[in-house]
């Protein structure tokens, strides 16, 4: 098919797919986790489960952070923006996402200032360039990206840069596998853990999820034999009755992280007692506001921030999707009313969401392996 | 960016999540932090503040998120990244993000 010729080592990807098909006992069905969002896009883009056994069923997790973002935060920044002489700045991926009254997008076609920053300094920046205005960012992002925005932080309060601010929406991912993991209709048998997170935060934090709840985890890179090697680590350990948390991509994951990167996070956020993820409802520390220490460059602390709450409509199912009860097209509004282009539920927002991957490869049915015969 | 501010939504998955492998050309005299990185022949400045108990030095590749280089990498794993991103039809949406840091204010310059 079109793309084998790009795979590196095709030799290798039949070798793992047949590998996998010798490890699956063939009188048990496998859920396996892939807790991010780039996996889950990765898993599709490849076609991945047209390689594996019908017995191994892929669910995917809460690690898009555009999806499990409340409506509510968006409509709290916008409505920062809307006062006079605000420049509301993020990034790209948050620009279309639906506010209640529309998009960051939207909002600037009516008149307000949005601008698409690449990266957090760069809103300092715009700051330094527009000393008559408040330039809020919009801070999203697990661990990948929080600690850029706590040295961005930093150099605002260094530099002392007054008319800055950030609007943080930072989310941790361990407190978002507990919370699937404490649910009473979840059922997994192990975790392709996230690449770009673990760069940061490392390995250790994982430990409680082998030791304590007995299941696999392999931290795992983003090619397609990274994900399959990934599946047979798991495999091997299910087999063996074993439950550790192993490095697959250990090419770009130090097993203790980034301590730079811990160290900024430390320094400048701390947990809130309890945020709000879509799809998944409230859980206890998982998400990070700013120390006192910085309170003027916090939107929270420095401007009144209504504290929308907007509830998904009852009819979309995204928690049953994220937790792996349901598959994307088995929710009601799957397709119907929730596309991409107008997405109701959370995972429908981005295209790393479960359901706009699903949406988005399924009618292509992209079987980007087939030839391969395994 | 334009004057106008005109907003270009690039394609593909979540930008910010995307991890782009670049090599250092240099490290600001003036800023230990701040780095011209290539990037498929693309220069911008990226800043090197998450890696000050690693510091690259010219020569070395590091993974970028967000303006910010988070790893150091090896050459051969810096190309298997752009590969990755290639196959994951992300190359284009890296290159533009790449080309967004600094706020455009540096032009590109072609590597030798």
């Amino acid at each position: 098919m079109k793309y084998v010729d790009e795979f590196r080592n095709p030799e290798l990807i039949t070798k793992a797919a047949e590998e996998i098909r010798r490890l699956a006992d063939p009188n048990r069905h496998y859920r396996l986790m892939e807790v991010c969002g780039g996996h889950t896009h990765a898993i599709y883009r490849f076609g991945l489960k047209d390689v594996l056994p019908e017995n191994i069923e892929l669910i995917h997790g809460p690690g898009c952070p555009v999806c499990v973002l409340p409506m509510g935060r968006i409509d709290d920044a916008l409505a920062v923006a809307a006062q006079p002489d605000v420049i509301f700045a993020a990034f790209g991926d948050m620009m279309r996402v639906p506010g209640t009254n529309g998009s960051p997008l939207e909002h600037k076609a009516r008149g307000m200032d949005v601008r698409i920053v690449y990266s957090p300094t760069d809103a300092i920046k715009l700051a330094k360039l527009n000393p008559q205005k408040h330039v809020m960012f919009f801070a999203i992002g697990f661990e990948t990206t929080a600690p850029s925005t706590a040295l961005t932080l930093q150099r605002a309060k260094l530099e002392g840069i007054h008319n800055f601010s950030v609007f943080c929406n930072h989310v941790t991912i361990i407190p978002a596998i507990r919370a699937i993991l404490d649910s009473p209709d979840m059922r997994l048998d192990g975790f392709i853990g996230p690449g770009h997170v673990s760069t940061v935060i490392g390995c250790r934090p994982y430990e409680w999820i082998a030791k304590n709840e007995r299941k696999p985890i392999v931290v795992c890179g983003f090619e397609p034999l990274d994900l399959l090697q990934s599946i047979v680590m798991l495999l091997t350990q299910l087999k063996k009755g074993e439950s550790k948390v192993e490095n697959q991509y250990k090419r770009v994951v130090p097993w203790e992280g980034n301590r730079a990167a811990l160290k900024a996070m430390a320094q400048t956020f701390q947990l809130r007692p309890y945020f709000e993820w879509r799809g998944l409802g409230f859980i206890s520390q998982s998400a990070l506001s700013i120390r006192d220490e910085f309170a003027e460059w916090d939107t929270e602390q420095r401007f009144h921030v209504p504290g929308i709450r907007v509830t998904d409509p009852k009819a979309a199912q995204c928690g049953e999707v994220l937790k792996g009860v349901l598959k994307p097209a088995q929710c009601k509004l799957f397709g119907r009313e929730c596309t991409p282009e107008n997405p109701v539920g959370a995972l429908m927002v981005s295209s790393e969401g479960s359901c706009a991957a699903y949406y988005n490869y399924e009618h292509r049915k992209v079987n980007l392996l087939t030839s391969i015969s395994v | 960016m334009g004057a106008d501010h005109e907003i270009e939504i690039p394609p593909g998955g979540c930008h910010m999540c995307l991890a782009i492998p670049g090599k250092i050309v240099e490290i600001a005299s003036d800023n230990p932090n701040s780095a011209l990185v290539d990037v498929v022949g693309m220069r911008r400045r990226v800043d090197l503040g998450l890696l000050e108990d690693d510091r690259p030095v010219p020569g070395d590749w590091v993974l970028i998120h967000v303006g910010f280089a988070m790893s150091k990498i090896s050459e051969v794993d810096a190309l298997d990244q752009m590969r990755t991103l290639e196959m994951l039809g992300e190359s284009e949406a890296a290159i533009q993000e790449v080309r967004g840091y600094g706020l455009e204010e540096v032009a590109d310059k072609q590597a030798p």
